[in-house]
């Protein structure tokens, strides 16, 4: 069983670690499949020296982190509702927001380039932040809607025979039972707008740019690439790898409590 | 965001720089001292990667100028610079642009034209028909960065083994004999690698001129494509045979890039491409083979003289620019006399931007560094992109390995797909012609032509 | 919402509450701007794919009528790219919810170093997937660079060139890649909270391994891989930087989706017009994916 699970793992987790090891190659070695060779970093320093990778990480993680925030806030007040004072239109609202997700965005990026000129947005940060809730928001109101509809509602009942408001009653009970799920919301959120790679490369130049922009800098240059190209790789996907290990508990824990249970 | 200058320590200084000045500004009212901050879109070839590694000597030279770099691989560049561009949006000062883009942008007023060069810029110096392509109405809109014909790369020692000689002028009948005595798939090499990616700059960059020199052309007059015409068959047919016979496995994944990488790397014993490639090629850190390639005229088929290959990578100014000092600043260094002699000197004389100026040519140091350079400047200067082609071509109808019409992109890279599906037997060569015929004349009805 | 619950709920909750709840003031918001999000821009899509407007080219315009509709019916693109993104989000889904369940049975066993190897069996899902689409494409499955190429010559055989002979199961082998790990960690927490006692009852009636993973977990798990079916749909209809890296579409069409047909008009030949009308195709196609396909897992969803 272990060989098993061990060979599964490690086929799967091939791509990644080959990807690593030729990040340490040079550019004449990595075109061979050679196992053996004599690492060296002169791959990371071409690719630091060529491109400001901290601030392209520090785009990344303001833009991700703040679409998150923002969605959440915008979802769960809607979640509350949906799932504690459903009405006729709860379940239509509800699939209309799942659907909006299923429109490939670049049928309305020119629309959306027009109204960000208009409104100065193209380049920013704000920009970002403000597209990266909208494209999750849907996901987030429906996980958030099963895990809130795991809470009990004599619960909620019983907050407000004493005399808690809506606000009191979400905060001081709603928030605290289903903080484990709403953690694995927001973490998946994360991951999603990390890797997202339409709006971010068609919306932001330079001063929002985050690593996908820095990915598409080194994707397909001229002469030999591939060493160049796994670093700058590495060096883009291990912040959200080694946060997406760091925090599987706390996702998985999340999970059992809603809609997988 | 991109920096050129790489030292944290410059960027954290002109950080400092810029807010003692902000500060100042803050105080002592208007100050006149502030640099203005344009920002540069670029392709991530060798060559701009170069220029963007001077970035601390043009600041040096130029206090009052930053430069904030956007560098991004050449397709998604193109979508990104044309989006802002057609819409006025306004995000980039200078922009990198094809020989293809310029006319046809200058022509809808979305380029500033450089109608105030300076004496010392030499305008006289640029290769003429380079300076040609991109000017309208007798201005210049883009300033040349480096520009590119085609040749054929070989391998000395692969064609002395296998007692072949390669003509200055190699003929298709020859190129697919040679092709064919020299493949070894044991060995991994290949006679012949081509342009198989499908895209109007890659594969059909590459298979235009073929049909040209086959005596065919995309469009005959009224613009009706003639995609279906029987030296377009042959020319595929010919493409097609010699890919699959003597073609690298996986060729329709193969741009200039990956035939570049397998070049370099000993896998093909002839290329036919840019003529870029030869300062790669010759470079023995960036190719395995530098003491072995060796070059010719690009082939030739039964229609000679025709059109070839020039392309142009160019700086220009948007017009909705709103720096444009500093922008004409900038691409008037990057694309001077100066910047050829600083290049040499940073990183030798075969790195040099090859294509754009003649000063470039008579430089007796650029010429030993690169033996490949008359030959160079023969094919550019022959390029011929408004040439004749057997049959005569649509009225205003230009361009050597591409035709000027906005639409060609979208046609050359459908088209594109579509031979590329023949590449890998997906459809015949008769299906896929047909195929790109109506999707052809289906577009340029759209786009209601003939204008 | 389901009227059992409601009348459960009302008749306690009616001497609570002594004004009828009004959710507008909350839930407006988040309607609000998704609605403005889709609204805008969808109303901007729809007015564009009646004009004639090529981004390229300002002399094409004016009021175009149906014809960038029928230009898009009349494409034998367009329904390849239809069949092209059914294709690849049932076999995505079929891999990914087979591999994730047999992936979680594995690892719901115990052996030596078990949530070491998780961590590497569930690191896909954290790769973007333009990185993902270009190790893919460059270091594994490149015929001459390739992984897959060196053990081809290794073993004295002719390298497979994926993406010219195989390219739309090449683009499903990788899109599964990605999203494998995602089922897997669905359905593994899904896995651990089944009941023990009943497995061990079972045992003891004299139930295999299979009987009691037909019986006992598969359906245990429905309810995780409707989840699983559900999201995975929503990203797959619109799936594209794969795409876009490793083949552009091609060849031919052969990895056409409606999402790279969109994304041909509108950023390589700037038909603006006629992306929209692609885009309006999709929202189309999406809301019929959205009837059909979460409409039947969202009732076992007790939506």
């Amino acid at each position: 069983m272990a060989v098993l699970g061990w060979g599964v793992a490690f086929l799967l987790f091939f791509p990644i670690l080959w990807m690593f090891l030729v990040s340490f190659k040079t550019e004449s070695e990595a075109i061979l499949p050679g196992l053996f060779f004599t690492p060296t970093t002169q791959s990371y320093a071409q690719v630091l020296d060529r491109a400001d990778y901290l601030n392209f990480a520090l785009n990344s993680v303001v833009i991700s982190v703040g679409g998150t925030v923002l969605a959440l806030a915008f979802a769960i007040p809607a979640a509350y509702v949906m799932s504690f004072h459903p009405g006729k239109r709860t379940r239509g609202t509800l699939l209309w927001m799942l659907s909006t997700k299923m429109l490939p965005p670049v049928g309305v990026l020119v629309p959306i380039y027009l109204i960000f000129r208009q409104l100065n947005l193209l380049d920013s940060r704000t920009g970002m932040i403000i597209i990266y809730a909208l494209m999750n928001l849907p996901i987030i109101v429906w996980m958030l809607f099963t895990f809130f509809k795991e809470v009990p509602k004599e619960i909620l009942e019983a907050g407000r025979m004493d005399g808690a408001g809506t606000a009191d009653e979400v905060r001081h009970i709603l928030l605290p039972l289903t903080l484990p799920g709403i953690a694995s919301t927001g973490l998946l959120s994360l991951i999603l707008c990390w890797n997202e790679a339409f709006w971010s490369l068609n919306l932001t130049t330079s001063t929002a740019a985050p690593l996908t922009a820095f990915i598409a800098s080194f994707s397909s240059p001229q002469g030999l690439f591939f060493a160049k190209l796994s670093a700058a790789s590495t060096m883009a996907v291990a912040p959200i790898l080694i946060f997406g290990w760091l925090s599987q508990k706390q996702l998985v824990q999340g999970l059992t409590f809603g809609a997988v249970k | 965001m991109v920096r050129g200058s790489g030292s944290r320590a410059a960027s954290v200084r002109r950080r400092v720089t810029t807010m003692l000045a902000l500060a100042a500004a803050a105080w002592c009212g208007p100050a006149s001292a502030e640099p203005t901050t344009i920002t540069v879109a670029t392709v991530n070839n060798g060559d701009m990667i170069i220029m963007q590694s001077l970035t601390r000597q043009f600041e040096q030279a130029h206090p009052d100028v930053r430069i904030r770099w956007v560098i991004l691989e050449e397709n998604v560049l193109r979508q990104r610079v044309t989006t802002d561009i057609a819409t006025r949006a306004g995000q980039f000062d200078v922009v990198t642009v094809g020989n293809y883009e310029v006319p046809i942008w200058a022509k809808q007023g979305w380029l500033r034209p450089f109608d105030d060069l300076p004496a010392e810029y030499d305008v006289g110096d640029l290769i003429g028909t380079v300076r040609e392509g991109l000017s309208v109405d007798g201005k210049l809109y883009g300033l040349p960065f480096y520009a590119e014909s085609a040749m054929t790369y070989y391998r000395k020692d692969l064609f002395e083994k296998a007692g072949l000689t390669m003509p200055e002028q190699p003929t298709y009948a020859q190129v697919r004999d040679f092709a064919g005595k020299i493949t070894d798939r044991r060995a991994r090499t290949f006679g012949i690698c081509l342009r198989g990616k499908p895209g109007w700059g890659e594969n059909m960059a590459y298979l235009t001129t073929l049909v040209h020199t086959f005596g065919g052309q995309w469009f005959g007059k009224d613009w009706k494509p003639e995609i279906e015409s029987a030296p377009w068959k042959s020319a595929i047919a010919y493409y097609t045979d010699i890919l699959k016979k003597d073609g690298p496995p996986g060729a329709t994944s193969n741009g200039f890039n990956e035939n570049l990488v397998l070049f370099a790397g000993g896998r093909c014993g002839m290329w036919i491409d840019s003529t870029v490639a030869a300062g790669l090629l010759y470079d023995p850190s960036q190719s395995t083979v530098s003491d072995r390639t060796a070059f010719a005229a690009m082939p030739v088929g039964d229609y000679t003289g025709g059109p070839t290959w020039l392309w142009s990578w160019n700086l220009a100014i948007p017009a909705t620019s709103q720096k444009r000092d500093a922008a004409k600043t900038f691409v008037q260094w990057a694309t001077g006399k100066d910047y050829v002699r600083l290049v040499a000197k940073e990183k030798g004389w075969v790195s040099a931007p090859p294509g754009t100026r003649r000063s470039t040519y008579a430089s007796e140091e650029y010429r030993k560094a690169a033996p490949f350079s008359g030959f160079v400047l023969k094919a550019i200067e022959t390029a011929n992109p408004n040439g004749q082609t057997r049959e005569p071509r649509p009225p205003g109808a230009s361009g050597a390995q591409f035709v000027a019409i906005p639409e060609f992109q979208g046609i050359g890279t459908a088209v594109g797909q579509t031979l590329a599906a023949t590449v890998t037997g997906r459809n015949t060569i008769e299906e896929a012609l047909a195929i790109a015929q109506n999707a052809t004349a289906q577009t340029m009805r759209q786009a209601g032509y003939p204008k | 919402m389901d009227s059992t619950t409601a009348t459960a709920s009302t008749a306690p909750a009616k001497s609570l509450r002594r004004r009828e709840f009004n959710g507008l003031p909350l839930i407006a918001p988040s309607v609000g701007v998704l609605l403005l999000w889709m609204i805008v821009p969808l109303v901007m899509t729809l007015w564009f794919s009646f004009l004639r407007y090529n981004l390229l080219d300002p002399t094409v315009s004016g009021f175009a009528g149906l014809d960038n509709y029928r230009y898009l019916v009349a494409d034998a693109n367009f329904w390849v790219s239809i069949l092209n993104t059914l294709l690849l989000i049932g076999s995505v889904l079929v891999v990914t919810v087979v591999g994730g369940v047999l992936l979680a049975v594995l690892f719901d066993q115990d052996f030596p170093g078990r949530n070491i190897a998780r961590l590497f069996a569930v690191a896909p899902f954290f790769v973007m997937p333009t990185v993902a689409a270009l190790i893919w494409k460059n270091l594994i499955l490149h015929p001459i660079y390739g992984i897959f190429g060196s053990f081809a010559v290794l073993l004295g055989v002719e390298p497979i060139d994926f993406f010219g002979q195989y390219p739309l199961l090449s683009v499903i082998l990788i899109v599964s890649w990605e999203w494998t790990p995602f089922a897997f960690l669905i359905l593994l927490t899904a896995i651990q909270s089944l009941d023990r006692e009943q497995l061990e009852a079972a045992r003891m009636d004299g139930a295999g391994a299979f009987a009691q993973f037909f019986y006992i977990v598969l359906p245990h798990l429905s309810r995780a891989i409707s989840v699983v079916v559900m999201i995975e749909t929503i990203f797959l209809l619109t799936i594209f930087a794969e795409i876009f890296v490793t083949t552009a579409g091609g060849p031919g069409n052969a990895t056409t989706n409606l999402a790279f047909l969109i994304y041909a008009r509108a950023l390589l030949q700037f038909d603006v017009g006629g992306a929209s009308a692609g885009g309006v195709v999709a929202i189309i196609l999406a809301n019929i994916v959205a009837a059909f396909l979460v409409r039947s897992i969202a009732r076992r969803l007790e939506i």
